[in-house]
């Protein structure tokens, strides 16, 4: 099949049984790859009720068609199951090597069953593959565990791996590949280490087939000459996506203080120009990316040096100006923690600003931190949070399992501003001045993830006041960037340096052979995400306009300072922006589809589920 | 030759045009040209290319390697795949394929420093021009 490795490789850890499935016709038209082929098993193999951290759960992971081929950066995989930070769908992504890997392999996804007797690793070669012990790599940080893989098996083995925190099962636990990228979101972390699963160890010699190579080098020239023509292109490979924390700040929406604020006084000291002057050691790629927007850098601390990829704006958000640090390289020893922990420095960094606010405002005291003084601005304190979450001990042990179950035990009115939405923290974008982003992050099908609709930049285009329309642009930004990971290629280049989508359009025939127009991929996109939603339906009963809510905090105080000092959005601009977005979506005003918009979406079978259970009309 | 190996990111675009270009094919393992990570020792990538030494005419019993305008290369119909030229080259640069019946290695074509974002590769363009 063009564009595609033809097989699905399932391993059953409980029983040890590998076997090649021929990749469907159906699957491939229908659900494309990646997050689709994610959102497909999860949704058809693990039923309601399935324990996330038992057997039972099953993890995808899986390239797209544009993995592997000779286009710029098809460079992503994703990795998919039943998430136990949300209870719900949930997937995340990495970039690197690994999905190009996974198909030069012969593999277009891995679905990984039932759980290990022992500690294991999963090792791929082409056709050789095999479940092999490794109680020596266990208890080891996710960083030294590529090493020693890459020591033992050669550098040409792509790594997946997870660290203490995963194998812990923290419920924000991240798989790590390629030194510093990550699986962060949504405990793919803790998934694998549910199976006894330390890491995943891939090479390939195959080839990747497409339908007509004279047309894709034609297409993916043009692409590659006007991405290095780009003026803008220098500053990306310069300062990566560190460059954006000095704009975040610019425009209100940098999280500070745990989100009290969305300005940070000290921002300078965190910009991406810092990062290149004070900590920058080398760029570091994807698979065949001209941005190159990976910054490996050195940080030093107690007399401690050590190197990490990053950090880039997702972690100098929550890590730094959310935890109030006050360098870069203190905000790069805490990435490195994180990594090496096997932590996701999103829900990491917010777990521990949560604790600070929680600290501050005495609704925990140095008994129950054990004598750390968790006061923003304290990487010390940072760094014996994340260990004690890691290790799940004292207060390590509630806010293993999120901002919202840390909440719950420590009551206190902390729900407020435990800043998550279905579980999963909130990323780097604070929204009470961004009506449309605060509706991406409310309605982001895995919980408060901004990469489904960065939907910011509209915000600031069109009116930061306005409400009217703005679901609009939230739902074809919701249909349009996860297509990127379901073809497994990254979306920056088009997001970042403009690269028209009308050139993706042109690859998809010249890889697939698939006439399919965008238009037509945008639909297909529209039932993965309303496949995504009916796994929620069908998980809970209550299930529904609820887990759309954002934390009191944001309609309740109005933003204290900075750019945007003194605006807020109303409990009812959230319910105005909702019952748009349900009404456009054609889901009923709880939340849910329709039956109608299911079968018009091609999934009867999934409307006729949800109806014999009485979840939908 | 000399490569701006201070530049290179890792992104193997170079190992992948190569097969390409060469076979036609997706697929950075047919390439004759290797990114190496040295990340975790020494904070750095290599690439791993012919520099048209030549020392590898010699070493191969059937005669299947020559030098034409300062590039060297291999003909295909003639090489035996032994695997002599393998062992004999100092850089490590003629890379064995299961599927291919010959070693691979770098002709100066000059299609990966054409498309290396970094400008790493400049220095085999100009074999490449001498070439032509």
């Amino acid at each position: 099949m063009h564009g595609y490795a033809g097989a699905i490789l399932r391993v059953n850890l409980s029983t040890g049984a590998v076997s090649r499935e021929p990749l469907t016709e159906d699957l491939a038209s229908n659900y494309i790859g990646g997050r689709g082929f994610g959102a497909h098993f999860v949704y058809r193999e693990v039923p309601a009720g399935t324990d996330p951290l038992g057997p039972g759960n099953k993890l995808v992971v899986a390239a797209g068609p544009f993995s592997g081929v000779f286009l710029p950066s098809g460079a992503k995989t994703s990795l998919s199951a039943k998430s136990p930070a949300t209870g719900l769908y949930g997937d995340s992504n990495i970039g690197g090597h690994l999905a190009a890997e996974l198909k030069y392999a012969g593999y277009d996804a891995l679905v990984i069953e039932g759980k290990a007797g022992e500690p294991s690793y999963l090792f791929i070669e082409d056709d050789r593959v095999e479940v092999r012990p490794c109680a020596k790599l266990w208890g080891m940080g996710s960083i030294k565990t590529e090493k020693a893989l890459k020591d033992e098996l050669g550098d040409e083995f792509q790594i997946a791996a997870i660290g203490p925190a995963g194998e812990n099962m923290v419920v924000f636990a991240s798989v790590n590949h390629d030194i510093g990228r990550q699986a962060g979101r949504c405990g793919m972390g803790a998934v694998m280490g549910s199976k006894n699963l330390k890491a995943i160890a891939v090479r390939g010699t195959r080839t990747v087939h497409v339908a007509d190579m004279a047309g894709l080098r034609k297409v993916a020239n043009e692409m590659f000459a006007v991405l290095a023509a780009n003026p803008a292109l220098k500053v990306w490979q310069d300062q990566g996506l560190a460059q954006v924390t000095t704009w975040s700040n610019s425009i209100g929406a940098l999280p500070t203080r745990n989100f009290r604020q969305n300005f940070y006084e000290n921002a300078e000291a965190l910009s991406g120009e810092r990062m290149r002057s004070d900590i920058h050691v080398r760029d570091k790629a994807c698979f065949a990316c001209p941005m190159a927007t990976g910054k490996y850098c050195r940080a030093r601390h107690r007399g401690e040096t050590v190197y990490v990829e990053g950090p880039e704006y997702e972690t100098t958000a929550l890590i730094g100006s959310n935890c109030a640090l006050g360098s870069i390289e203190e905000v790069a020893y805490a990435n490195y923690m994180c990594d090496e922990l096997g932590l996701d420095t999103i829900s990491g960094g917010s777990a521990v600003a949560f604790t600070m606010e929680c600290f501050e405002r005495g609704i925990i005291t140095k008994e129950d931190t054990g004598g750390i003084e968790a006061r923003f601005g304290s990487l010390d304190a940072f760094v014996e949070i994340v260990k004690l979450i890691a290790a799940r001990q004292g207060i390590g042990e509630p806010l293993s399992r999120g901002v919202r179950a840390a909440a719950e035990a420590w009551g206190g009115g902390s729900e407020d501003f435990a800043i998550q939405v279905k579980g999963l923290e909130w990323s780097g974008y604070e929204s009470r001045g961004a009506p449309s982003m605060m509706l991406a992050y409310m309605t982001c099908d895995i919980g408060a993830h901004h990469n489904r609709a960065w939907a910011i930049t509209h915000d600031i285009a069109v009116g930061r006041n306005i409400i009217k329309g703005k679901a609009a642009k939230v739902i074809e930004l919701q249909h349009t960037r996860p297509l990127f990971d379901c073809l497994g290629v990254c979306r920056l280049q088009w997001v970042e340096l403009g690269l028209p989508l009308e050139y993706y359009a042109r690859l998809y025939p010249a890889v697939t052979g698939r006439q399919d127009s965008w238009d037509d991929l945008l639909d297909k996109s529209e039932r993965i995400w309303n496949l995504v939603r009916a796994f929620g339906v069908r998980e809970r009963a209550d299930f529904g306009r609820a887990d759309d809510q954002p934390p009191r905090r944001f309609y309740t105080e109005p933003v204290p300072d900075g750019p945007l000092a003194g605006s807020r959005i109303t409990r009812e601009d959230l319910d105005r922006l909702l019952d748009e977005y349900y009404d456009l979506r054609g889901w009923d005003r709880n939340g849910r589809p329709t039956a109608k918009t299911l079968e018009r979406l091609g999934l009867r079978d999934v409307a006729a589920e949800l109806q014999a259970l009485g979840r939908i009309s | 030759m000399k490569l701006d190996l201070d530049r290179c990111t890792g992104c193997k675009l170079c190992q992948l045009v190569c097969s390409v270009v060469s076979f036609g094919e997706n697929n950075p393992k047919k390439a004759g040209i290797r990114v190496v990570s040295r990340l975790f020792t020494d904070a750095r990538y290599d690439v791993v290319v012919c520099d048209q030494c030549g020392l590898c005419i010699e070493s191969c019993p059937v005669g299947a390697i020559s030098m034409e305008d300062g590039v060297v290369r291999i003909d295909a119909d003639t090489c035996t795949n032994c695997g002599i030229c393998v062992e004999t080259c100092p850089n490590g640069a003629m890379f064995v394929h299961p599927d291919v019946d010959h070693p691979i290695k770098c002709i100066a074509c000059g299609e990966c420093a054409r498309l290396c974002p970094r400008g790493v590769l400049d220095a085999l363009a100009g074999v490449g021009k001498v070439a032509s």
